[in-house]
């Protein structure tokens, strides 16, 4: 600085003459200067442009990706949920069109039944009196052979006319009694006709109202198999929320393993040692939850097995024996799990008194140490035990959520990812245009110490001017 | 990809066997069993109650009387070292604990005090036994009287011990010339510390809770 100032003995001046030398300096390069800084920010500017575009040429990729993701899974959702109906479809026409032929025979039975008891049960009309007949040929002969002893005769016909009429109307009464008895008959096959017909009809009212749900379904498939707009947004939309559901059942079920741990982790020391180390972890709390997530594991491998979730496709495509197999194994080393847990969880109930009562017999506390296995500890061990038997067959259906979670994951880690690189392409694109517009500004700002010769220049370029215009009008003049 | 695997195998396994520095306890409590101190065994009892609910599976404790010749097994009262199993170890606490009131309930007074012989005997027990802490309890007014012809002039290597004086009663000559009582303290301190030890004294029997 000494230096600069003493150029000239006087360090004003020095300082004037340094001021008007880099001043005329800086304005000697004034060009290239701006140049350099145009060219620096088109240069800032067509970097953050050209990778704005790789990054929102990213952004369609993935989204084009994500699209496809969400289709096939919504498809192949979708597929699932029309497969099971048809599968009900099939199911219903089996158990109940199937027997149509036997419906159908039954049916016809009992009509031909109704109709022959109906024709059995016709009301025959009582045959005429014969009397009326006797009668005129009594007459007739009266009249013809003049006989004195008709009295007789007459009296004779009269008893036998009603001995005749009696038996005809026992008989009429019998046939009555039988008719009515037969009418009584049909009663319950209609009875029996109507529930099968009702039955029928309830039956085609349940087809035709699942062949309306297939109807839905198969337009929502189309939809998604003609990658509609509108499926997509549902199909997206719906992600998310299984994804939420599904983590915060997840959440829960972590809370049910943890309570699950801690039941089964002290009393585990009891077989592995309560002060042996695997790392930094007690070996008792390692063994506690491998046993965890063993049990969690055959819970995957039995809800695969039931073909209820498919995260193992494997063993989706096993063969029906050896899948059935395979559940009945599951099963039994669950139950076993199981069972191994409910009694740590007495050994832990036991292991507690045990301490509890030491305890207080350090403290001198008899008293405590004699209440400390009272008579109602029971319940605590046995609703220990039911919690240690219980729990590991709900954390089977874990997998149910976990497989939820799994397939939205990608869509909304996809959907995510969108988010992160449309913000991140905004922000290059503002910085390209940030940096072009400081350019800009940086030159305004080299031009600011420059305002002398620079306002010196452009009175010289008016007056220049002013000189040409005069020159230019005498010349036309 | 497979050498990595490999390596962070045998990372882990090396972890899991290497010897590392045992992390249990070792405390070893000497009970001063002469004259008027005897009557003092009751607090000692409560003491050794609180030490023994304090210590866990595979920690050890001893306790042994002072009498005239205290360098001895056979003054030990009671010792365990606590199993691994969580039910085992209540058990061995409650039998410790049956040992140590029989002991308080039937112990006959010593006439002499050998506290250096039963610090020989603690640290050789603790230095056998291994233990990541050690802890030497002194249950004692600390007033050392030998009988004629036991050498006791030792100097006892306690480095990376810890020696606690527990309830160290002033006796009468302390209360005509309370320089004996803070001499005799100053003098185990300078013992202990000498040879790399660490020296405390509790007297409030009633803030235990930093004993161990």
């Amino acid at each position: 600085m000494s230096f600069m100032l003493g150029i000239t003995p006087w360090p004003v001046a020095s300082a004037l003459l340094w001021i008007i030398l880099i001043v005329a300096a800086l304005y000697l390069v004034r060009g290239t200067a701006h140049k350099t800084i145009q060219a620096a920010a088109q240069g800032l500017h067509r970097s953050f442009k050209v990778a704005s575009r790789a990054l929102s040429r990213s952004e369609k990729n993935l989204e084009a990706r994500n699209r496809d993701v969400l289709l096939a899974a919504g498809r192949e959702a979708k597929e699932r949920i029309i497969e099971r109906e048809f599968d009900r479809i099939n199911e219903t026409v089996r158990k109940d069109l199937a027997n149509y032929s036997a419906l159908h025979r039954s049916l016809s039975e009992s009509i031909g039944r109704i109709e022959k008891d109906h024709q059995e049960a016709v009301d025959v009309p009582p045959d005429p009196p014969g009397w009326v007949k006797a009668v005129e040929s009594v007459a007739e002969m009266d009249a013809k052979e003049g006989r004195a002893h008709v009295g007789s005769i007459l009296s004779d016909i009269h008893k036998s006319l009603l001995r005749a009429h009696k038996e005809a109307m026992a008989a009429y009464h019998a046939a009555s009694a039988k008719r009515h008895k037969l009418l009584r008959h049909m009663r319950p096959d209609w009875r029996r006709i109507q529930q099968t017909l009702t039955q029928v009809g309830k039956n085609v009212d349940s087809l035709l109202s699942r062949s309306v749900t297939i109807d839905r379904l198969m337009q929502e498939y189309e939809d998604i198999v003609r990658s509609h707009d509108r499926a997509v947004s549902v199909l997206s939309s719906s992600s998310l929320v299984n994804f939420f559901v599904s983590a915060f059942v997840l959440c829960i079920a972590i809370g049910g393993a943890t309570i699950n741990f801690s039941l089964i982790a002290r009393p585990m020391a009891e077989m592995v040692g309560g002060t042996s180390l695997i790392g930094d972890f007690r070996t008792a709390d390692i063994a506690a939850l491998v046993i965890i997530l063993v049990e969690i594991s055959m819970g995957l491998f039995l809800m695969e097995s039931l073909r209820i979730t498919r995260l193992f496709p494997v063993i989706g495509a096993l063969p029906d024996k050896t899948r059935v197999r395979m559940i009945w194994i599951t099963f039994s080393i669950l139950f076993l799990l199981a069972s191994v847990e409910a009694g740590l969880a007495y050994m832990r109930e036991v292991l507690l008194h045990d301490e509890l009562a030491t305890s207080a017999l350090l403290r001198g506390d008899g008293a405590a140490a004699a209440t400390a296995t009272g008579e109602y500890l029971w319940i605590t061990t046995a609703a220990q035990m039911g919690m240690g038997f219980i729990l590991p067959f709900a954390l089977t259906f874990v997998a149910i959520p976990l497989e939820t979670f799994v397939h939205s994951l990608r869509t909304v880690v996809g959907l995510l990812a969108i988010s992160i690189i449309r913000a991140l392409s905004l922000a290059l694109r503002l910085l390209g245009n940030l940096s072009l517009y400081l350019g800009l500004l940086l030159k305004q700002v080299y031009d600011i110490p420059l305002f002398v010769p620079l306002w010196l220049e452009e009175r010289i370029a008016a007056a220049a001017d002013s000189h040409r215009r005069d020159d230019s009008l005498g010349r036309v003049g | 990809m497979k050498k990595l695997t490999l390596i962070a195998a045998i990372a882990f396994l090396a972890s899991c066997g290497a010897e590392s520095t045992p992390k249990n306890t070792g405390v070893y409590m000497l009970l001063d069993t002469s004259g008027t101190y005897r009557e003092e065994l009751n607090k000692a009892e409560h003491i050794i109650r609180y030490t023994l609910s304090r210590l866990d599976a595979t920690d050890s404790f001893a306790v042994a009387r002072i009498d005239t010749g205290s360098f001895s097994e056979k003054d030990i009262v009671a010792k365990a070292s606590f199993d691994d199993r969580p039910s085992a170890v209540n058990r061995q606490k409650r039998v410790f604990a049956e040992q140590v009131s029989e002991f308080v309930e039937t112990a006959a007074p010593s006439p002499y005090t050998d506290i250096t012989g039963g610090l020989l005997q603690a640290v050789e027990f603790l230095n056998e036994k291994g233990t990541g802490q050690k802890t030497i309890l002194i249950f004692s007014d600390l007033k050392e009287d030998l009988e004629e012809g036991y050498v006791r002039d030792i100097d006892v290597e306690l480095a990376g011990f810890k020696v606690i004086a527990l309830n160290v009663t002033k006796l009468r000559s302390d209360n005509v010339d309370p320089r004996e009582y803070l001499g005799r303290l100053e003098e185990w301190r300078g013992r202990v510390e000498k040879t790399g030890g660490q020296w405390r004294v509790i007297n409030d029997l009633d803030g235990l809770e930093g004993l161990l």
